[in-house]
Formats: C-alpha cells, sequence, structure tokens
C-alpha cells in the first residue's frame, strides 16, 4: 500500500529530526541537574558527620571533581552504551530500575487514557449535537470540574467513597496484594500477564486495584478532550459535506459517525498524544496517593535526594516516550486522514 | 402549458418567507417568493449576493442552517404540501425525490473517504442492496457523468481530483437515486470557463435524459441564458422579473434586472456601458501623451523567465513580455496556467528561477523577493489582490491600511501630510471619508475592494498588478469597480498588468492580451482582434466557454 508506505517514510523523517532534540535534552538535564542546590557526595556520605575527606573520596568516586565538559562527555558516552548510571537511593542500575517501574506507569496511564477517550468521545459528541442544550450544559459542568478539582484531592475523594464507604474497591496501595503470586512476567503490564497466564482471580485483582487511580487521572484528561471533541464536532456538523450527506438522505448514524465524527477525531488524536505524554510524567501525584511504584515517584524520590543518574534517566526516558509518541500520532493521522500523506 | 391541460406542477412554491435569526436580531433572507416549476424544467434564479436565491434553494430541500427558519408560505412538491415535513418524510425525499449540488464541489465531498464509497452511501440510503451492487452501481454513475478511468478513481479521494472532476462526482452522488427535482447552487462558480462548459452541458444532459426538473441558482446571467428556459431574477428576497432568458436580457422590464444586465459584460460591451447613466463616473478625456522621447526604456521588459517549482515541475516556461508607460495588458488562462506564477513574478513577490526582468531600464529580478520591499522600485510596482476580505488586515482601519504603504515606502510619519495623502486617496476611489475609521469587517465587499485600490495607488506607482480584482464582488459591484480602475488608469498614465480568468473584463480592459497555457505563451495581439478571431484552438475554446447573452440579432433566428 503506497499510503502506509510513505507513512511510514515520513514518520522516519520525523524521527531523525527529532534526534537533535532529544539530545538537546540530555545535555540541557545535565546542566540543570549541575546547578540545583545539593550536593550528593555530602548525602551519601556514610554518616551524617562524616569529615571533609570522606566527602572528598566520595566526590573522587563519582567523578564530581573533574571538570564539568568531562563529565559531560563521560555522561554522554555512557549513555551512547546504554548505561544510564546507577541509584545511590536503591544502589541498582537506573535502566533497570526504569525497565521495572516503567510498566506501571504505562499500564496506569494506558488505561487512564483508555477510559478518558472512551467518556469524553461520546460526552463530546452529545454535546456538540445540542449546542445550548442541557446535556452540552452538563457536560461543560463535568469537564470544569474534572479539571480544576486537583488529582490528590479527586483521588482521595474515590478512595473515601469506594474504598471506605462502600468498600468496593481494595485497598488503595501499590499494583497488587503483595501476598499475590505474580504471574510470569512478559509485558509487564499485570492486567495483561495474568490474562497470559490464565489466572482470572489475579487479573480481577490487578484490575480492581487498578480502578480507582486510572479513574482519577482519567478525570482530569477528560475535560481537554471532551472539549476538543466538541469543538471538532461542531465543524465537522456544520461543514459543507455533512449538508450534503443530509441532502441526499443518508441515515442519522451515518451521518453522525460515519461522515462527521471521523472527520472529527483527526484533532482529538492529536490532543491524545500529547495528554498521554503528559500524564505520563505529570501523575506523580496519582502515583504518591496510590502508592503505585512508578517512574514519576521514583523520580520525584530521586530528585529529593540529589541522586542525579535517576532524574537524567527519567528525563531522557520522558522525551524519548514523547518522541514515540509522536510518532505514533503521525502514523495514527496518516491512515485516518489520507489528505496528511500528501503533505 | 398550464395546470388546466392536465400537467400539475412539479413545485409549487408559494409566498415562502424564509428568517434567520442572528446577533443582530432576525433577518427576513426570504420575503415571499412565489414560483412553480414543471416537471423536466430547467429554471434559471438569478440574482446577486444576498439576494436570497440559495436560501430559497435551501428552503425547498429543507437544508436550511439551524438558524434559518421556514416562516411563511407554502411549498408544494407533486401536489403534496412539505413545507413542514420532518423526520422520515424529509429522509425519503432527500435524494430520492429532491437532490441539491453545491458550489464548492470539493468541500462538499467527505475528504476522508473514497469517493466510489460515497455514491454508493447516496444508493444504499435508499434502496436495498448488497454492499458490492451498490458499488457496481456508483460505478456505472461515474461513468455516466464522463469520469475518466472510472474504476480507478473510484478509490480515489477528493483532494486528489481536480475541482471539474469533484463537481461531477456531486452530480453522481445528487443522481444516484434518481431524483424529480435537482437544485444546483452555484454549480460551476470558482471553476475555469472550459470546465465550466463541460460541467454545464453535461449536467443539463443528463437533467434532460432522466426527465429531472433542474433549479439553476447562479449569479451569471450569462450562464442561466445559455442554459434555462425561464428565467426568475431575485433582488432583496423578492422576485423582481420572470420571463424567458432572451426576453428578459433584451427588454428588461424591472429597474434592477436592468442595471444587472447592463452590468454583466457580454462579447461586445464598453465599460462606459456597465453602469446605468446616473451612476456612470464621467470618463477623463484621454489626452493623447506625445510619444515618449526616442531611447526612452520601457516600462516593463520580461526577457525569457521561467519558474521551476521545488519538486521540478516547471510552473511558467520561456516568458516574454513587454509593456510601455500607461499600457494595459490582459493576462488570461484556466486554472493552472500559471498566470498568477507569472503575475507575481513581475511584481517581485516570488523569484524566477531563470530570465531578467527589466523595469524603467534596471534590472529587477535579481533582487530577492525577500529584499524588494527595500527597493526604491516598490512603490513604483503596486498590486490589486483577488481577495478584498482575505488581503486586509482585520486588525487595521481602512485608513491604516491606505496609510500603511505611505509609511513604510515613502516614509511618510502620522500627522495631517498623511491624513491628507489618505484623504486624497479615498476620494480617488470613492470611498466616503466617514469609512476610513471603520474595520474591514464592517465594509462591504465592494468598499473593501475600493480600501485595496487606495491602498496600492497611494504611492502613485506606475505599474499596477491587478490578480483577479473583481472575481469576488458581484456583477454590479464589478461594473463600478472596472470603471473606477478605468479611470484612474487614464488620470495618471498607469500601467496595468490585468490577470483574469473572465475573458469580457480582459477584453473590456485591455490594450493587449497574453493567453497563456500550462506556463507557456499560446497567443497574444491586440485584445478586440484576439477575441474576435482567436488563432489557436486554446483560445478559441476558452472564447466559446463563455457564457454570453446572445445578441438581439440571434433573437430572430432562435
Amino acid at each position: 500500500m503506497g499510503t502506509i508506505g510513505a507513512t511510514l517514510v515520513r514518520a522516519g523523517r520525523r524521527f531523525v529530526s527529532s534526534l537533535p532534540a532529544l539530545f538537546g535534552v540530555l545535555v540541557f538535564t545535565f546542566l540543570l541537574m549541575r546547578v540545583l542546590p545539593g550536593d550528593p557526595a555530602v548525602f551519601f556520605a556514610s554518616s551524617p558527620n562524616a569529615g571533609q575527606e570522606e566527602i572528598e573520596v566520595i566526590r573522587k568516586q563519582l567523578g564530581l571533581d573533574k571538570p564539568l565538559p568531562n563529565q559531560l562527555a563521560i555522561y554522554l558516552y555512557d549513555v551512547g552504551r546504554g548505561n544510564l548510571g546507577r541509584s545511590m537511593m536503591t544502589g541498582q542500575a537506573v535502566a533497570k530500575d526504569l525497565k521495572e517501574r516503567l510498566p506501571a506507569s504505562l499500564e496506569l496511564t494506558l488505561t487512564a487514557l483508555l477510559i478518558a477517550l472512551i467518556s469524553a468521545v461520546p460526552l463530546g459528541v452529545l454535546a456538540a449535537l445540542r449546542p445550548g442544550s442541557l446535556v452540552d450544559h452538563g457536560v461543560r459542568l463535568f469537564c470544569s470540574l474534572g479539571v480544576c478539582v486537583p488529582t490528590f484531592v479527586s483521588g482521595l475523594l474515590l478512595i473515601y467513597v469506594f474504598y471506605y464507604l462502600f468498600g468496593w474497591a481494595p485497598d488503595p496501595t501499590g499494583r497488587i496484594d503483595i501476598f499475590a503470586t505474580l504471574p510470569p512476567q512478559r509485558t509487564g503490564f499485570l492486567i495483561i500477564d495474568f490474562l497470559l497466564a490464565g489466572d482470572l482471580e489475579g487479573w480481577w485483582a490487578a484490575a480492581r486495584q487498578l480502578m480507582l487511580p486510572a479513574l482519577t487521572m482519567a478525570l482530569f484528561v477528560i475535560a481537554p478532550l471532551a472539549r476538543i471533541t466538541r469543538a471538532s464536532m461542531l465543524v465537522s456538523l456544520g461543514s459543507d459535506f455533512v449538508r450534503t450527506a443530509r441532502s441526499v438522505g443518508l441515515s442519522w448514524w451515518r451521518i453522525v459517525v460515519t461522515y462527521a465524527l471521523r472527520n472529527a477525531i483527526l484533532p482529538v488524536i492529536t490532543i491524545a498524544g500529547i495528554v498521554f505524554s503528559t500524564m505520563l510524567g505529570a501523575n506523580v501525584l496519582v502515583e504518591k496517593v496510590f502508592s503505585w511504584p512508578g517512574v514519576a515517584s521514583y523520580a520525584l524520590d530521586a530528585l529529593l535526594v540529589s541522586d542525579y543518574a535517576p532524574v537524567q534517566g527519567f528525563v531522557l526516558l520522558m522525551a524519548t516516550i514523547f518522541v514515540i509518541v509522536n510518532l505514533l500520532v503521525d502514523v495514527l493521522y496518516g491512515i485516518a486522514d489520507p489528505r496528511a500523506t500528501v503533505a | 402549458m398550464t395546470a388546466s391541460e392536465g400537467t400539475r406542477p412539479l413545485l409549487e412554491v408559494d409566498n415562502l418567507k424564509v428568517t434567520f435569526s442572528t446577533r443582530r436580531g432576525l433577518v427576513e433572507a426570504v420575503r415571499g417568493v412565489s414560483l412553480s416549476l414543471q416537471p423536466g424544467e430547467m429554471l434559471g434564479l438569478v440574482g446577486e449576493s444576498g439576494s436570497g436565491k440559495s436560501v430559497t434553494g435551501f428552503a425547498i430541500t429543507h437544508l436550511l442552517d439551524k438558524a434559518g427558519r421556514i416562516t411563511g408560505g407554502q411549498i408544494r412538491f407533486k401536489g403534496q404540501d412539505i413545507t413542514r415535513a420532518g423526520g422520515a418524510d424529509l429522509r425519503s425525499l432527500h435524494g430520492a425525490a429532491m437532490a441539491m449540488i453545491f458550489q464548492n464541489p470539493r468541500a462538499a465531498l467527505n475528504p476522508i473517504r473514497i469517493v466510489g464509497q460515497q455514491v454508493a452511501d447516496a444508493i444504499l440510503a435508499h434502496r436495498r442492496l448488497s454492499r458490492q451492487e451498490a458499488l457496481d452501481e456508483a460505478l456505472q454513475l461515474l461513468r455516466a457523468v464522463q469520469i475518466r478511468d472510472p474504476e480507478r478513481r473510484m478509490s480515489a479521494y477528493p483532494h486528489e481530483l481536480s475541482g471539474g472532476m469533484c463537481q461531477r462526482v456531486m452530480i453522481a452522488v445528487a443522481i444516484s437515486c434518481n431524483p424529480s427535482l435537482l437544485i444546483a447552487d452555484e454549480p460551476t462558480t470558482g471553476l475555469d470557463v472550459t470546465t465550466q462548459k463541460v460541467v454545464m452541458d453535461l449536467l443539463a444532459r443528463i437533467a434532460t435524459d432522466r426527465g429531472m426538473a433542474t433549479i439553476l441558482i447562479t449569479h451569471d446571467l450569462g450562464l442561466a441564458a445559455r442554459y434555462c428556459a425561464r428565467v426568475v431574477v431575485m433582488e432583496q428576497g423578492r422576485l423582481v422579473e420572470e420571463a424567458e432568458p432572451l426576453t428578459l436580457f433584451h427588454r428588461p422590464q424591472h429597474p434592477y434586472t436592468r442595471r444587472l444586465v447592463a452590468a454583466s459584460p457580454t462579447a461586445t460591451s464598453r465599460i462606459e456601458d456597465l453602469v446605468p447613466d446616473g451612476e456612470r463616473i464621467p470618463l477623463v478625456e484621454i489626452t493623447e501623451l506625445p510619444p515618449p522621447p526616442h531611447g526612452t526604456p520601457l516600462l516593463l521588459d520580461v526577457k525569457t523567465i521561467a519558474k521551476r517549482f521545488d519538486d521540478g515541475t516547471l510552473g511558467v516556461a520561456d516568458f516574454s513580455m513587454s509593456m510601455r508607460g500607461g499600457e494595459s495588458v490582459g493576462l488570461v488562462g484556466e486554472s493552472g496556467s500559471g498566470k498568477s506564477t507569472t503575475s507575481r513574478m513581475i511584481c517581485r513577490l516570488i523569484d524566477p528561477s531563470e530570465g531578467e526582468i527589466l523595469f524603467d531600464g534596471q534590472a529587477i529580478g535579481q533582487i530577492p523577493a525577500r529584499d524588494f520591499h527595500r527597493s526604491e522600485l516598490r512603490k513604483d510596482i503596486q498590486i490589486v489582490f483577488q481577495d478584498p476580505n482575505d488581503s486586509l488586515n482585520p486588525r487595521y482601519t481602512a485608513f491604516d491600511c491606505i496609510a500603511h504603504p505611505l509609511l513604510r515606502l515613502m516614509n511618510m510619519r502620522a500627522g495631517d501630510a498623511l491624513r491628507q495623502r489618505v484623504e486624497e486617496c479615498a476620494d480617488r476611489v470613492g470611498l466616503p471619508r466617514e469609512l476610513l475609521q471603520r474595520f474591514p469587517h464592517q465594509l462591504s465587499g465592494g468598499q473593501k475592494a475600493r480600501v485595496g485600490i487606495a491602498r496600492a495607488i497611494a504611492c502613485r506607482p506606475r505599474l499596477l498588478v491587478l490578480d483577479e480584482p473583481t472575481a469576488a464582488l458581484d456583477v454590479s459591484v464589478q461594473a463600478v469597480v472596472l470603471q473606477l480602475l478605468n479611470k484612474l488608469r487614464r488620470q495618471d498614465n498607469l500601467a496595468f498588468l490585468f490577470v483574469s480568468h473572465d475573458l469580457n473584463v480582459v477584453r473590456m480592459m485591455c490594450d493587449r492580451t497574453i493567453v497563456l497555457r500550462t506556463g507557456v505563451i499560446v497567443e497574444q495581439g491586440e485584445s478586440r482582434a484576439l477575441f474576435a478571431n482567436p488563432q489557436t484552438d486554446y483560445t478559441r475554446a476558452l472564447v466559446d466557454a463563455v457564457p454570453h447573452i446572445a445578441p438581439p440579432a440571434a433573437l430572430a433566428t432562435a
């Protein structure tokens, strides 16, 4: 297929052109960490009253006595070999730490995005079909509430209602009961691994555990998605081709879904990509509230103790994911809109 | 034929009234229109923008915007009152009984659905067929509307087709369920004259073959005259006159019709004839200028310029022309012929890939277009753009728009001198001074066109490049603007490079005409002679395609 080929070529070009940006992120975070206050050598000296000598030794071990450009060169060299350094906090390689925690974050964020899309798109469509009606105002109110209530408040509220009052939700700590037997790790996504292992009981436990944090996250991003759906749906419904569809007597469903919504969904794809990238990094609050072992809370903990390597690794990871998500959006866009491949 | 003879009109509209609710309150767009249409008849509904002709069409097909409402009158289709039809009735009417063809065919088709599918959608809306049968039938329809290579075009998206092709697809969609009434709303506006003729011929033939009654809504009197047996003229939501085209055009009764007929350029009309006596701008006597002394360089001398686009295609090849001061030259051709590219190279908005442009003896082709605004000659070459809406800064008042070039190119300072100069320009283009403080959206199309012209002449240029300056205007406004341009040209001894697709306008406005096709000059010469007796097939096709109102002599022979 020429269309898919052209889309891939375009995606490849976009990837190559984003490499300089990735490099810039790398250097920038490195420098940023160096100018932030806090001396890692002091933090990691074995005892609070360690002498100057001991600190100097640690500093030498860490290579922090070398001039900045040297440090940067060493860092870049290591990153190039896939070595992101070692976390002083956990004592493990940063790459390993991130690899362990990333699936947790991804699982949570993807579920949240899915919930958000499934609810936001119909809400937006409903609001656009009757602009100014009660439904429209209801959706607007719901969206406003979702945005203006901070995630840690809505998270706590959900816990209060569903865990404390009704007792429907499980203990809101972590991904799974610590005494549960974990399925063999294949994808790192618990709900998929449980399914692959055929353990439905485990799957149900993991899914229940996932629900509240995912819902909390979703509430926050339903607003932008629903609003953009509504806006682009309004444009679409007022367009000439929808009038054409009406003029030949197509059914309501065909006009709204096949003609209007399929055209209106294009900007939603773009916004969904941006929302996803933001959620992954910015939802440290949700991860903290629900003790979710994700990458964002890991990076925050590291930052608090001036542990350079995990923070730098995290930023690099986020930048890479951002690039990948953008590529994905590009490819999706190319498939959804035949005109995109021409430009 | 009358009703008593047994044929009932297919469509009867009786005292129709349509009101739109806008932010400024209720606006009556249609104020009591009555018309009737026999089966198989083609009726022309003619008027300028705001006359309510399209609204009438949309009201008949129940496709009005949400803001519009039928507030009075009755619409009867095959004897049935459909004024308040809704829901299921409407769905069976749409497509199966009456269909519409729209202006701007590309926007009227779903951009992300292949055209074959769209035709099939229309078929499936009214008939119980399998998907494959519907697609087969769609292919037949594409063949019927004469789309070349229909098998391959079935899976094309609208953006991959030309405007003419899109309109054919739209016709295929509209006729897919054999409606007995077809309403065509400006079906060929925005298409090239040659394409316009092909599409209209096709439409007329299909309507005759299938016995469909057609209402042709258009602003173009010539078009209506060529294809319709009966023409109705609308003004401000009312019918003002109804007659056979020849009668209407040669013996118009209503003053508005008279003005409209006069303003429509024909093969023989002159600029002076376009506007009725009362509003005519007195012509400035041309004082024959003494021939310029020997050795005066040509005003414009273009030597074999070419434009190669980034993707390697040749937009314009080997184009040469020259102009003396005060001369006006027309540049005509279909879309894609390179006429706009050429004019933009000459007025230095884009760079030629090859060749040389001499203005007043100085080489200007080598100055990059990006830097030309700093050149001394920028104020000598000014431009009037096509769209008076988009070419004015919406945040600038009319005064600011006209003052802008004076500030930038003449280094004038804000103050009395500037005010005087701007007001003088406004006076010259007939723009009332009290409108100078208005923003573009508070001005009418004609007033915006005047602002655009005032801005272009503010620096007293010697060459004015006009890129379709009246294409977006109603004929009566166009007539006034053309007269104005003609007057300014004579007063200032301005040279015009006039780019247009409207051959009648070019013939009236220009001493000489150059015909372009795919970036190459096919013919050039003195305008009158060139159009009276074209030498190449291409020019002849162009000239023939222009819908003319037949001269009165034809009345006898017709």
